[in-house]
């Protein structure tokens, strides 16, 4: 092997390794500074919030004992009866299934609007005045502290049973949490194209079509359909408060102790999100196939 | 010794290496020219196996680098090192480990993952920013950098990976005049000094001219010039370059002369 580097002697390295140990040092403190704080909150906050693992040993048993009982009795030489009976009210699960995601369908379409045309005015990099952006980051916030449930409640009072409240709680959370993510993925865009873009004397909403959509479409598709998936798993729990969707049975199933429809409801629940999990991936591809070569 | 036996790299139905044969000498400093689009960096990624040739095959000293896989394929990859247009720097980490990173086919995963490199290595990698005088720089964020000094970062980390080819893709396109003489004699001196060879694709003919002592010309996947660059004439020139001859060399300014050269190129091509 050819030596492409005429090593130093030590007496001369020593004095640029000791300036660049010296360099980084600081940096090094900070980063030590930083683990140790959050070593201090992690022991603080177990200790508050009453976290005992021998609690949790001591009576995982109960836990299994609860699966153990929502298991269906399965027999291998009548199984198709069995099956039958596990799902006996299959027809009617399945309506409310594709009205869970339907809620979030809907609910993911309109907050994400929402998110998209609010997004631009909380970045730093965009806009200059300190209000407007306060503003829209204060809005953004407040939409998505609020949890979901309690705003469903809220929309259940006014408008009435029914999936309606369900979808326009999920769009609110939505527009507050995904107007957060693609804010984030705006203030990390190439600011070239936007000096190219006002440079040529373009208005700040024809910029922003111009410069910054086209450099963060595909991103905003993955964080979209990411919160699709979440969505159709939150939705699925807005019946518990009466505001649609398959949530209204399992919850009563649970409260009524139906033992075996818990467990026919919630795998129905997790099959419907894998599957849709597997469709948005493929959706996903083909989107950043096409947006691609970046 | 490296040769090149019919390689070929197809990009869909599209040949953008077809069919070369090259022998390079140990020690050649050889300047790929051609105009952009000819095939000159999908030639030196192949080399490195950033891409994978079609068909074809590369060896060195005998060794057939294009069936390498695993980690006979990365120590390889630290043999042939790359030298990027774009410097290829990781701007949030300071300069010293990124020479380090040169370090990576033979440090020991332990030490690369908690970056606790071992004397050996950092005694390197900072004679390697010394032979640049850039040492002093060590502890910055390379993102921190001029243009022309995170190029010669670059060169020291090529040079931490202790390469016996170095493989430059167009390393002075980002680059304004003074920096692109100091780039271009760093791997001059490299080339001199350590007997490496080294492989650059240029798209000034001028240059390739002043530094290279062979050059091979690309148009359209093919080599269609291998000599000295005395034995590049103009007319030679206008054949690789066409309309762009202009601008990549010198010349006087354009004569009619030259104007009837130009359609005659155009016929060739």
């Amino acid at each position: 092997m050819a030596h492409a580097v005429t090593r130093l002697p030590d007496a001369q390295l020593a004095p640029m390794l000791a300036a660049y140990e010296a360099a980084v040092r600081e940096r090094r403190r900070h980063s030590f500074i930083a683990a140790a704080v959050v070593t201090v909150c992690i022991a603080l906050a177990a200790w508050m919030g009453e976290v005992k693992p021998g609690v949790l040993f001591a009576n995982a048993g109960r836990l299994t004992t609860y699966f153990a009982s929502i298991v269906p009795t399965l027999r291998w030489d009548s199984l198709g009866a069995d099956l039958a009976e596990w799902y006996w009210n299959l027809d009617h699960w399945l309506k409310l299934l594709l009205d869970t995601i339907l809620i979030a369908y809907l609910g993911t379409l309109i907050g994400g609007i929402g998110a998209f045309f609010l997004c631009f005015l909380a970045c730093a990099n965009l806009v200059r005045s300190r209000i407007i952006r306060l503003a829209a980051r204060r809005y953004l916030e407040f939409c998505r502290t609020v949890p979901e449930l309690v705003f469903a409640l809220l929309f259940v009072v006014a408008f009435g049973l029914g999936p309606m409240p369900g979808v326009l709680a999920l769009a609110i959370h939505t527009m507050g949490a995904l107007g957060k993510l693609f804010a984030e993925v705006v203030e990390n865009i190439d600011m070239n194209p936007v000096e190219g873009a006002i440079a040529a004397g373009a208005s700040w909403p024809k910029m922003v079509r111009f410069a910054v959509v086209p450099q963060v479409t595909s991103n905003f598709a993955s964080y979209g359909l990411l919160r699709f998936e979440i969505n159709v798993r939150e939705a699925s729990i807005m019946g518990f408060v009466g505001a649609g969707g398959i949530g209204q049975d399992l919850v009563e199933a649970i409260r009524k102790f139906y033992y075996s429809d818990v467990s026919a409801i919630l795998l129905l629940i997790i099959a419907a999100v894998m599957i849709i999990d597997l469709v948005t991936e493929q959706v996903r591809h083909r989107l950043l196939g096409v947006g691609g070569g970046r | 010794m490296l040769v090149i036996e019919g390689l070929t790299r197809r990009f869909g139905d599209k040949e953008a290496v077809s069919n070369v044969d090259l022998q390079i000498g140990a020690g050649a400093f050889v300047g790929v020219i051609g105009r952009s689009g000819a095939g000159k960096s999908t030639l030196l990624r192949m080399i490195n196996r950033l891409q994978d040739p079609s068909s074809g095959r590369i060896l060195h000293d005998g060794r057939d680098v294009t069936a390498l896989s695993g980690r006979a394929l990365r120590a390889w990859r630290a043999e042939a090192a790359m030298i990027f247009q774009q410097f290829n720097l990781v701007g949030r980490l300071d300069v010293l480990t990124n020479v380090l990173m040169g370090r990576l086919a033979t440090a020991p995963a332990w030490r690369a993952l908690t970056k606790s490199w071992s004397a050996e290595d950092r005694a390197i990698a900072l004679s390697a920013l010394d032979q640049f005088d850039i040492a002093s720089l060590a502890a910055q964020r390379a993102d921190s950098l001029s243009g022309g000094q995170q190029q010669r970062v670059a060169i020291a980390r090529a040079l931490a990976q202790e390469p016996a080819l170095i493989l430059a893709d167009e390393p002075i396109a980002s680059l304004d005049p003074r920096n692109t003489r100091i780039v271009m004699d760093a791997l001059l001196r490299i080339n001199k000094h350590f007997g490496i060879t080294v492989l650059c694709n240029l798209h000034s003919l001028d240059l390739a001219r002043t530094y290279c002592d062979r050059l091979v010309g690309m148009a359209q996947g093919r080599v269609v010039f291998d000599g000295a660059p005395a034995a590049l004439t103009e007319q030679v020139a206008h054949d690789l370059y066409g309309l762009e001859a202009g601008e990549v060399m010198d010349l006087p300014a354009a004569k009619p002369a030259y104007g009837d050269a130009i359609p005659q190129a155009a016929a060739l091509a």
